[in-house]
């Protein structure tokens, strides 16, 4: 059976009150950020629960990855209220900022390895500077698990540019869950990846989540990685959500820009 | 027209002040957290013995040169026997730390530009401040304190190098004893020679690093900004050498020479 699928059972015999998905992690209330001469985030409001994986469906350029990167903390939004664990991330200081971002991973579109380090250098990088672990076996022992679930641990000593573009994805998969994040932020995990590759990370997202028990934000216009990854979609138009639901019930959606999305896949 | 030249000026002063905040968060993370032990050491390796070959050659050929266009005017005079002391104070005092700036400032800080702009616009910064650890001590910190303290040492080896090719000239047309020309050298340079040139090296070195680092970390995202970043990075680092080094002959000369 297919992670997908059984993901896909999973969530129908989990009970609800087994879940503690009701608390909310990610808050986001009218959020606005702009630019120069562009306002790219209109009025953006949703709430992130835990061990939920929500999708982000839009266009490029309709403000998908500015929304994450205001998550994290690399831009700062301009109006409206954002809280991830309950902490205003706007005010938080550079050390308080530090220690939010240890509880989130940040899969970068290119995987952002670190290219003058082998793979097993770009695993030990979080360990060493963000963990500050000293002990050589840990460390050793960590690396080699974590390259084990993305399946590359033949892979170890290579450099990223030995690497393919879906090795590149599971390898800076594999750096930003070694230090064992609660949330787990997507930006386009699949672009650039040929279908049989692309399914392949989309089930990989999914079996990691279930296995370390993350809240993810997946940013795609993917629709096969939105089917597999979501149990929640929302479909960002022009800087606001103009959509929200499961997979399922937005493929029934009225909405032309919503069905556009939906359309591509036959 | 107005418009243009306000907005430029704008832009310079914004320059200015984003260097200004650069230099504070430097400073700051020098005494904050660990010290990027295994970074440094690789890059003095990277800075300083990849350099060396290149110091070594442009010194020496510059001690060559030197002899050669100095002859001359020193036979003519009478003072042949004051060549290598000329040469000595010349090269130790001025010639010998300027032109290794100078190539360091072509070599290091078009490279650390370039490098640091490439991992700006491969998100590679941006994923280790995401992660939670601290870039500005990773990769600034220890390359700037690599630049300060490699320099000075490519400074001081340039000017031996220079001093040798300095004998050769001069052996060829004058039967001079290695042992009598460097007792010559020596003899005429005092310490007021040779502390502020070293001092001045490690500035040079400082500027080459902070340059480079900050034309890297600030570069826009897009391949074109790597070729800009570190073209800047080598014509603001020059800039920065003369500068230094107009200020540094000026204290020199009221500490030493009056």
């Amino acid at each position: 059976m297919k992670a997908a699928d059984q993901h896909n059972e999973t969530k129908k015999q989990i009970p609800a009150k087994a879940k503690k998905q009701d608390e909310v992690v990610i808050h986001a209330k009218g959020l606005k950020k702009g630019f120069v001469d562009k306002e790219v985030l209109r009025d953006i409001t949703f709430d992130l629960k835990r061990g939920e994986n929500m999708v982000i469906l839009g266009k490029s350029g309709q403000g998908k990855s500015v929304t994450i990167q205001c998550i994290v903390g690399m831009l700062k939004p301009n109006a409206g209220e954002l809280t991830v664990f309950g902490e205003k991330v706007a005010e938080l200081n550079d050390e308080e900022l530090k220690q939010l971002r240890i509880k989130i991973g940040f899969l970068f579109q290119s995987g952002a390895l670190y290219d003058s380090m082998t793979v097993r250098e770009n695993l030990e990088f979080p360990l060493t500077r963000v963990l500050k672990l000293n002990d050589q076996q840990e460390i050793d022992k960590r690396v080699e698990e974590v390259l084990d679930g993305v399946g590359l641990l033949d892979a170890i000593d290579k450099l990223p540019s030995d690497l393919s573009g879906g090795m590149r994805k599971r390898v800076g998969l594999a750096r930003t869950m070694i230090v064992k994040p609660e949330i787990m932020l997507y930006d386009e995990p699949t672009t650039g990846l040929d279908p049989i590759t692309s399914r392949e990370i989309s089930e990989l997202i999914l079996h990691l989540q279930e296995k370390y028990k993350t809240s993810s934000v997946i940013i795609t216009h993917d629709m096969e990685c939105a089917r597999i990854t979501a149990d929640r979609v929302l479909v960002m138009d022009n800087g606001e959500f103009i959509a929200e639901g499961s997979f399922k019930e937005l493929q029934k959606s009225d909405n032309k820009i919503v069905r556009s999305f939906f359309n591509q896949e036959i | 027209m107005a418009e243009q030249a306000i907005t430029g000026w704008r832009k310079w002063a914004e320059g200015i002040g984003e260097q200004c905040i650069f230099f504070s968060r430097f400073f700051r993370n020098i005494f904050t957290g660990g010290f990027e032990w295994s970074e440094f050491v690789r890059q003095c390796y990277e800075i300083g013995y990849r350099s060396m070959m290149l110091v070594g050659i442009t010194s020496f050929i510059m001690g060559l040169v030197l002899i050669v266009q100095l002859r001359p005017s020193l036979v003519e005079l009478g003072a042949a026997s004051m060549l290598p002391k000329t040469l000595a104070v010349s090269l130790i005092r001025e010639i010998g730390p300027v032109i290794t700036a100078i190539i360091c400032a072509g070599k290091i800080a078009s490279s650390i530009g370039a490098e640091l702009g490439s991992m700006k616009v491969t998100e590679q910064i941006d994923a280790m401040e995401v992660s939670g650890a601290n870039p500005l001590q990773y990769l600034v910190v220890t390359r700037v304190f690599a630049t300060s303290i490699m320099v000075p040492l490519l400074a001081i080896i340039g000017d031996v190098i220079g001093l040798f090719g300095g004998f050769l000239a001069l052996n060829i047309t004058d039967n001079i004893s290695l042992s009598l020309y460097f007792t010559k050298c020596i003899s005429s340079l005092d310490f007021s020679d040779l502390l502020p040139a070293v001092v001045k090296t490690v500035f040079f070195g400082f500027a080459i690093g902070f340059v480079g680092c900050y034309k890297g970390y600030h570069s826009n995202k897009g391949t074109e900004s790597v070729g800009i970043a570190a073209n800047s990075a080598v014509v603001t680092a020059s800039l920065w050498i003369f500068v230094i080094d107009a200020i540094a002959v000026q204290i020199t000369s009221l500490l030493f020479y009056h």
